[in-house]
């Protein structure tokens, strides 16, 4: 689309590895490493949202924490606004941590229970030497109600709000700084269905208030899609596919998106699609498999995949690494939609053939 | 049609504490049929899972089941039998019924099994509590309920501990506990929510796949309303303490009448994304047993809330067309 998108992205991410080490026996000798992140690469365009999704363990909350260096990246680049944050430091990484920031899953957790909510929002002021004391309540009394809360919070304790509003908390904390972009990892995870709708109601309001950025991490399929423009899918510390929202949903192309849409139970009255059941477990970063990491699980997997990691693969901004998705874009010279069908139709007949799946009707027959 | 494997009529499960008395259950009343999968959804706090303990009188103090009737109909082989009430079944009859006809499963299996004990001893432990057999034969019972589950590589899964497990290799564990003496009923307490979409999948499967071999009925309980869809044959939806709507699945999915079901369902994004405006809300949040509204609970947060009438006296159940039931006097079906 001919938007201002030949800018510069805020965030760009190149080749991102962040490995944990494994450390045994008395010495604390590293043994090995967990690849929780291992070559992850996108970029996110000002205000856009880009969800990332995947099952635990995938990486998706680590690469969150990398770009905001709340852990160390191990390799590869992270840009913010053209700046290197790996290579900053100090005073210099301050001010870009404070027009990053983030809001987590647990809103228990995340907020210090022995801290008054006032005391909660004006660390970040007070951190980054933000206004006069008289500025500072009326940015928390702003951050406050643009969250749905009344300035009245400000006196009390984490434990006297539910856990929407303690989210809503979380989210003043960060949006009192004035940052530009937010990492939300998993946001709405721990609250309930009803409150869900709210909090994510808040955040598409806010990022369009605001003009805010978002990288949106979660498992849930169907948030992602409602609150994302583009979505990348994760599977054991890499991305496997990325598009748009509207064409990856609509033209899945990496069997692990397949199934992973597939998986997800869906309130469809006469729904009864055939559902892709994976085998086995996602194997543990520490030890990962070789060649495509998906391939021990894949209904499609070849020689060529157990010996190679595909490439990635690009057609309009649609990237999947799939060496049997890559041949069928060939043959269908480079139709996405025409590959979607034809990956879905090979993903059934080898789910038929009971190759690395079991067929079921994705509901109970009869009773 | 025969009588029902088992009917709660009533039930009240309330907890004495210093902050008064919190009745978590008031007025339950479900049947689940020989066979069926009946869903019990609703989010937290609503008494979806305490329903499920008080099953089982397992209602840790200071809860008390105060009054209602909980009726376990006989054995397969000795249908035409009466009813047993669970809630006044002296404790030792009842240690028979639970793990015996009726097994359950939990959602953190981590928490369930106990972690110094291997996978073949727990389940042979199930097996010998109520079986008159050796240890032998309840090993050996053992592996055969690792292969019901399609656990991969029983033989050596039998000796390992639950640690060494994945979270659904466990959760497969503890299906097979809950099997172990083939029972009428399973109760299911959010056996999916700790676990990954496609290990979930996995699991549900499972659960559909046995009960169609078995004839064992399950009770699901659940948050989740696309597991309930894709799973259930009738749907209860319960909010605080009390069940608003019943029906077969089909048709609540298809035609949900009563405000907070509906509210339920317009809360999750549906296909198209985006496009389709801001999602729906249901204003406010899920009141605790201490400040329950009087009247219909949901009329502070209902869209179609008549005052004072909905908060004068608490709705009836009503059956506004067969088998499909609504605690709310304004709605009707649609057709």
């Amino acid at each position: 689309m001919p938007q201002p998108d030949d800018a510069a992205p805020l965030v760009d991410v190149a080749d991102l590895r962040t490995h944990f080490p494994v450390r045994r026996g008395l010495l604390r000798r590293t043994v090995g490493s967990v690849r929780a992140v291992d070559g992850v690469s996108f970029t996110i365009r000002r205000g856009r949202t880009l969800g990332l999704v995947g099952e635990s363990g995938c990486g998706k909350t680590t690469v969150g924490r990398s770009i905001l260096r709340l852990v160390e990246p191990t390799g590869g680049g992270v840009r913010f606004d053209g700046r290197d944050v790996r290579a900053t430091g100090g005073r210099e990484l301050r001010a870009l941590r404070r027009r990053m920031q983030i809001v987590f899953q647990d809103p228990y957790g995340s907020l210090n229970p022995r801290m008054k909510v006032r005391a909660i929002l004006e660390e970040g002021l007070v951190i980054h030497r933000l206004g006069t004391p008289a500025e500072r309540q009326a940015r928390m009394t702003r951050a406050l109600e643009r969250t749905g809360l009344t300035p009245a919070a400000l006196d009390r304790y984490p434990h006297e709000f539910s856990g929407g509003q303690r989210q809503r908390i979380a989210i003043a904390r960060a949006i009192v700084i004035e940052p530009e972009f937010l990492v939300l990892d998993e946001p709405i995870s721990a609250l309930d269905v009803s409150i869900q709708a709210q909090v994510v109601n808040l955040l598409v309001e806010l990022r369009e208030q605001l003009g805010l950025t978002y990288l949106f991490i979660s498992h849930d399929l169907s948030v992602v899609e409602y609150v994302s423009d583009d979505v990348a899918v994760m599977y054991l510390g890499r991305i496997v596919e990325s598009a748009p929202a509207e064409r990856l949903y609509a033209e899945p192309l990496h069997p692990y998106t397949l199934a992973l849409f597939s998986a997800v139970p869906r309130i469809e009255p006469g729904r009864r699609s055939r559902r892709i059941v994976l085998a086995g477990d996602v194997p543990s970063p520490a030890r990962p498999p070789a060649g495509c990491r998906f391939h021990p699980r894949c209904p499609l997997a070849e020689q060529v995949c157990r010996e190679s990691s595909p490439p990635a693969t690009a057609v309009d901004g649609h990237l999947v690494h799939c060496h049997v998705a890559a041949r069928e874009l060939e043959r269908a010279g480079g139709g996405v939609a025409a590959t979607a069908a034809a990956m879905a139709r090979l993903v059934e007949a080898a789910q038929a053939a009971g190759a690395g799946v079991s067929p079921t009707d994705g509901r109970r027959d009869g009773a | 049609m025969t009588a029902p494997l088992l009917e709660i009529r009533d039930l009240v499960t309330a907890f004495h504490t210093p902050a008064g008395r919190l009745p978590a259950v008031d007025g339950v009343s479900l049947t689940i049929d020989r066979g069926r999968t009946l869903g019990l959804v609703g989010e937290s706090g609503c008494g979806k899972s305490v329903t499920a303990m008080s099953i089982l009188r397992l209602v840790a103090a200071p809860g008390v089941i105060e009054s209602g009737r909980i009726l376990l109909g006989p054995p397969r082989d000795a249908v035409g039998a009466a009813a047993t009430d669970l809630v006044t079944l002296p404790e030792p009859r009842l240690r028979e019924i639970r793990g015996g006809r009726i097994g359950m499963i939990f959602q953190e299996p981590m928490t369930s099994l106990n972690p110094v004990f291997t996978v073949g001893d727990q389940i042979a432990e199930a097996v010998l509590l109520h079986r008159p057999v050796g240890r032998a034969a309840a090993r050996a019972r053992a592996l055969e309920l690792l292969r019901l589950v399609r656990l991969a590589d029983p033989e050596r899964r039998l000796d390992e501990y639950p640690h060494q497990l994945s979270g659904g290799m466990r959760q497969r564990v503890m299906i097979a506990i809950a099997l172990a003496c083939d029972p009428d009923l399973v109760v299911a307490d959010e056996p999916t929510t700790a676990l990954d979409v496609t290990i979930q999948a996995q699991i549900l499967e499972l659960l559909a796949e046995l009960r169609r071999r078995l004839g064992t009925a399950i009770l699901l309980i659940t948050h989740d309303l696309g597991v309930v869809a894709e799973t259930c044959d009738d749907v209860a939806v319960m909010y605080a303490g009390r069940i608003v709507e019943q029906a077969p699945a089909a048709r609540l999915f298809a035609n949900p009448l009563h405000p907070y079901t509906i509210g339920l369902l317009g809360a999750r994004p549906g296909r198209g994304g985006r496009a389709a405006g801001p999602l729906r809300t249901i204003p406010g949040m899920v009141p605790p047993p201490q400040l329950f509204p009087s009247g219909c609970r949901f009329h502070p947060r209902c869209g179609v809330a008549r005052l004072p009438d909905c908060a004068a006296a608490v709705p009836a159940f009503l059956e506004v067309e067969p088998g499909h039931f609504v605690r709310c006097p304004f709605t009707r079906p649609s057709t």
